[in-house]
């Protein structure tokens, strides 16, 4: 099989290493080979996380090169707009509207680019972007610390693994009081692809 | 079973699979889960050091009274640990001994990018490197196996990429675990190899040299330098995370892979370098293998004049390499649905302290006092950056004291302060302190005491058990504060009595909890009564990442009042301390981070790094 790239971004705290681990788990369980790599460090501190997953026969660098990503996750806009450039032309973009303000915005003098802009920068790189609003919805649900398992759920239906196997792995990530909110959370996300 | 394990959590399965009966560590990105996954298996002890040294010592004194034993460190932690590092290559050991050093080729998390492949060849200890997660799994076992038959430590390399990627690992539990040699531990009773005084040292070295020759030897046959013949044009020699690049990059040449770094089998490169038309060297960082082949006469047609020296690699970077050499064809350009229709300004996104964090109150505090600041390794490095801008130096772990008491000698006219977290304190600080004291040096040390080691993740140090006040009274100095974080103007109050002392060396103990250790409770959020809120921007100035500029703009000034996300704030109420509008006021919403919230995926504890607190 020809490499299925992931590139999955947000802020620290925002759950991209748990949900890359989702990803490279749920390739795993697929049948493929899969790798994933992230740097968490000084960075990290409410900076900007990263995290990459590959899946294929076979694997070798953890890490994809620019323009290589297929599926780019972005828990945060700004960070969507940071990454896309990795994106494959015409790759996915999947992206939570919710905006976190960096610090040289909320207490410095730069400002935070205009959504509209973003969208334009995102679809500049290809017409599949989707705006899923993860935070919404996992507030709706009440908890806003799910909004990254809603978008793992949008992002499940463009995989052909089947939805059984994403629940499992979810089940077995997470702490199991925990599980039964997540799933739900999951399959809002899979239906508010429509 | 097939795990996704990354290198950390391998090395650990490894140790414990191989018979590891002790492990000892000082955390330090990327090395820090080593040890932390070591923790979750029985049968072995691990506890954490208060510095890399600590740790080895120990570690060789597991080894040597016959239990397998296992050091984990950040590359530069083996500069603290080389003391012992290079007098154990004379002793040897009785049990096996490895010790793991995380480099951090990139510099992500790390004070410089040394190559410690460096060490292994000046300490003339065998060095393996592993380039997935089996591999770092399986070298833990060969490393041990080495150790015993050479007699000698074993070094183990990782990288930041290596450590924490994750990769498909096969996960067979062994049934019954190595017992260690003869079945009872036993103090060694041989002084001639163990006591290292110089009588004994220069017997041994001759020994040492003899090792180091015999595992070369060893290396020539060894199954973990791998040949891969494919198309002959090209051969290249690789090691580690550079091999999988490689693989990416020049996919079906011939390659040899070296699991073992140190020393090099010159006998089965020269044999490669004949099988091959055109011989290429491709590591990270030094040109480690490449000065040893060129300087055995082997031909070396291409290493560090084409690929870089400095940095992490890359596929693409090596690809730009590889293609600007001729050695690959270039890839097809992307073609983009559209140029970019906007130039976008992405604002970036420095890293804070934690909303909650108790570093804010004492760097806010010192930015205002406009103290000079000879700061230490941890999350307060931070402190460096806007909007505090209250740091001048850091150097190492724990040499913000010594050279703050530097300063002084020297005369320096500027008030100044030291700042070192309680980790780093009894890492190294203990030592500067005492120094300070016995020359009657005059340094306010501010001892930031977050009850842990946080820019890791969160790992206990000495200071959980041993209280950092009278430690300081011990060592002889009279005028010691201990304040609470949370409360500014005490903060404030302190630094301005210690500094006022021109005489003698004070301390501030600054206490307080990091808000990522586990038990920690938020308070219910703050907010802003935008109608009280004068837009004067002092909130901001504390660098919360919790307070934002609002959309409502205060017409005397014309500037944005400020707005709190209940989503981020923890109620640590310094900006409502700091307000001088009082336009901050406590609600009874609690915080996001409190309670079923944490049924967040994110696991924050590992969105963290770097080797300090």
């Amino acid at each position: 099989m020809q490499a299925i790239n992931f590139l999955l971004t947000g802020v620290g705290g925002q759950g991209v290493l748990t949900s890359s681990d989702i990803v490279a788990e749920a390739g795993l369980a697929a049948g493929h080979d899969a790798k994933k790599s992230e740097i968490h460090g000084f960075s990290q501190r409410g900076g900007v996380v990263e995290s990459h997953v590959r899946w294929a026969e076979k694997v070798f660098s953890p890490v994809s090169a620019p323009g290589e990503v297929d599926y780019l996750v972005a828990f945060e806009p700004l960070e969507a707009a940071r990454w896309v450039g990795w994106l494959r032309p015409g790759g996915v973009v999947l992206v939570d509207p919710h905006t976190v303000d960096p610090l040289s915005v909320s207490s410095g003098d730069l400002t935070y680019p205009d959504m509209a802009d973003i969208e334009t920068a995102l679809q500049a790189r290809s017409d599949q972007v989707t705006f899923v609003h993860g935070m919404e919805i996992a507030q709706r649900l009440g908890n806003p610390r799910m909004a990254n398992t809603v978008l793992l759920g949008t992002l499940s239906t463009y995989l052909d693994v089947p939805v059984e196997t994403w629940l499992q792995v979810i089940g077995q990530r997470l702490k199991p009081k925990y599980v039964e909110a997540n799933h739900t959370a999951f399959l809002e996300g899979r239906e508010s692809r429509g | 079973m097939r795990k996704l394990l990354s290198g950390n959590e391998a090395i650990a399965l490894g140790a414990w699979a191989a018979g590891v009966k002790f492990a000892s560590a000082y955390p330090g990105t990327p090395s820090t889960e080593i040890l932390e996954n070591l923790f979750g298996y029985a049968g072995l002890k691990a506890e954490w050091a208060s510095n890399e040294k600590v740790a080895l010592d120990a570690a060789a004194g597991a080894a040597l009274v016959g239990a397998r034993a296992l050091a984990a460190m950040k590359h530069v932690g083996l500069n603290v640990a080389a003391d012992t590092f290079f007098s154990l290559s004379y002793t040897g050991v009785e049990a096996g001994l490895v010790i793991v050093s995380s480099d951090d080729p990139g510099t992500f998390s790390s004070q410089n990018e040394q190559d410690n492949r460096q060490y292994a060849r000046f300490a003339k200890v065998p060095c393996l490197e592993p380039s997935d997660s089996q591999e770092a799994k399986d070298f833990v076992a060969v490393a041990l196996d080495l150790s015993e038959e050479f007699d000698t430590p074993v070094l183990l390399r990782s990288t930041t990429r290596l450590s924490h990627s994750k990769t498909v690992v096969e996960v067979e539990i062994p049934k019954a675990r190595p017992a260690d040699g003869n079945g009872h531990l036993t103090f060694p009773k041989n002084p001639q190899k163990y006591v290292i005084i110089p009588a004994h040292a220069r017997q041994r070295h001759p020994i040492v040299e003899a090792r180091i020759r015999r595992l070369g030897e060893w290396a020539e046959s060894a199954a973990i330098n791998r040949l891969e013949w494919g198309d002959r044009r090209l051969g290249i020699v690789t090691t580690g995370m550079a091999y999988q690049y490689a693989r990416e990059v020049f996919g079906g040449v011939s390659y040899l892979k070296l699991g073992m770094s140190y020393p090099l089998p010159m006998g089965l490169i020269r044999d490669f370098c004949q099988g091959v038309e055109k011989l290429i060297v491709v590591e990270e960082l030094d040109p480690f293998f490449e000065e040893q082949i060129r300087a055995a006469g082997i031909r070396v047609d291409a290493g560090k004049d084409i690929f870089p020296m400095t940095g992490e690699f890359t596929v693409q970077i090596m690809r730009d390499v590889a293609v600007k050499a001729g050695l690959v064809g270039a890839p097809a350009p992307l073609e983009t649905a559209e140029p970019a229709a906007v130039t976008l300004s992405l604002p970036h996104r420095p890293p804070a302290f934690c909303p909650g964090c108790p570093h804010r109150s004492v760097f806010y505090a010192l930015r205002k006092q406009k103290l000079q600041v000879s700061g230490d390794i941890g999350c307060y490095s931070i402190g460096v950056l806007p909007p505090f801008n209250a740091m001048n130096t850091i150097l190492s772990m724990g040499a913000g004291l010594g050279m703050a008491h530097g300063m002084g000698q020297a005369g320096v006219e500027e008030k100044f302060v030291a700042v070192i977290g309680d980790s780093t304190f009894f890492h190294t600080g203990l030592p500067a302190l005492a120094s300070t004291v016995y020359n009657k040096g005059v340094v306010t040390t501010i001892v930031l005491d977050n009850l842990t080691t946080a820019m890791t993740g969160g790992q206990q140090n000495p200071g959980a058990r041993i209280e950092i006040e009278p430690v300081v009274r011990a060592l002889g100095v009279k005028h010691v504060w201990t304040v609470d974080a949370f409360d500014q103007k005490g903060v404030e109050k302190a630094i301005k009595e210690a500094v006022a002392i021109q005489d003698e060396p004070t301390v501030v103990v600054v206490h307080g909890s990091c808000v990522l250790i586990e038990g920690y409770r938020p308070k219910p959020v703050v907010a802003v009564d935008a109608e009280s809120c004068a837009a004067c921007g002092v909130c901001f100035r504390v660098g919360c990442p919790a307070i934002l500029k609002s959309e409502e703009i205060f017409t005397k000034n014309d500037k944005n009042k400020a707005l709190i996300d209940p989503l981020l704030c923890v109620g640590c109420e310094i900006c409502l301390q700091v307000c001088p509008f009082h336009a901050i006021y406590k609600t009874r919403v609690g915080s996001a981070a409190e309670g079923p919230a944490t049924a967040d995926l994110a696991d924050t504890s590992q969105d963290v790094g770097d080797r300090q607190n």
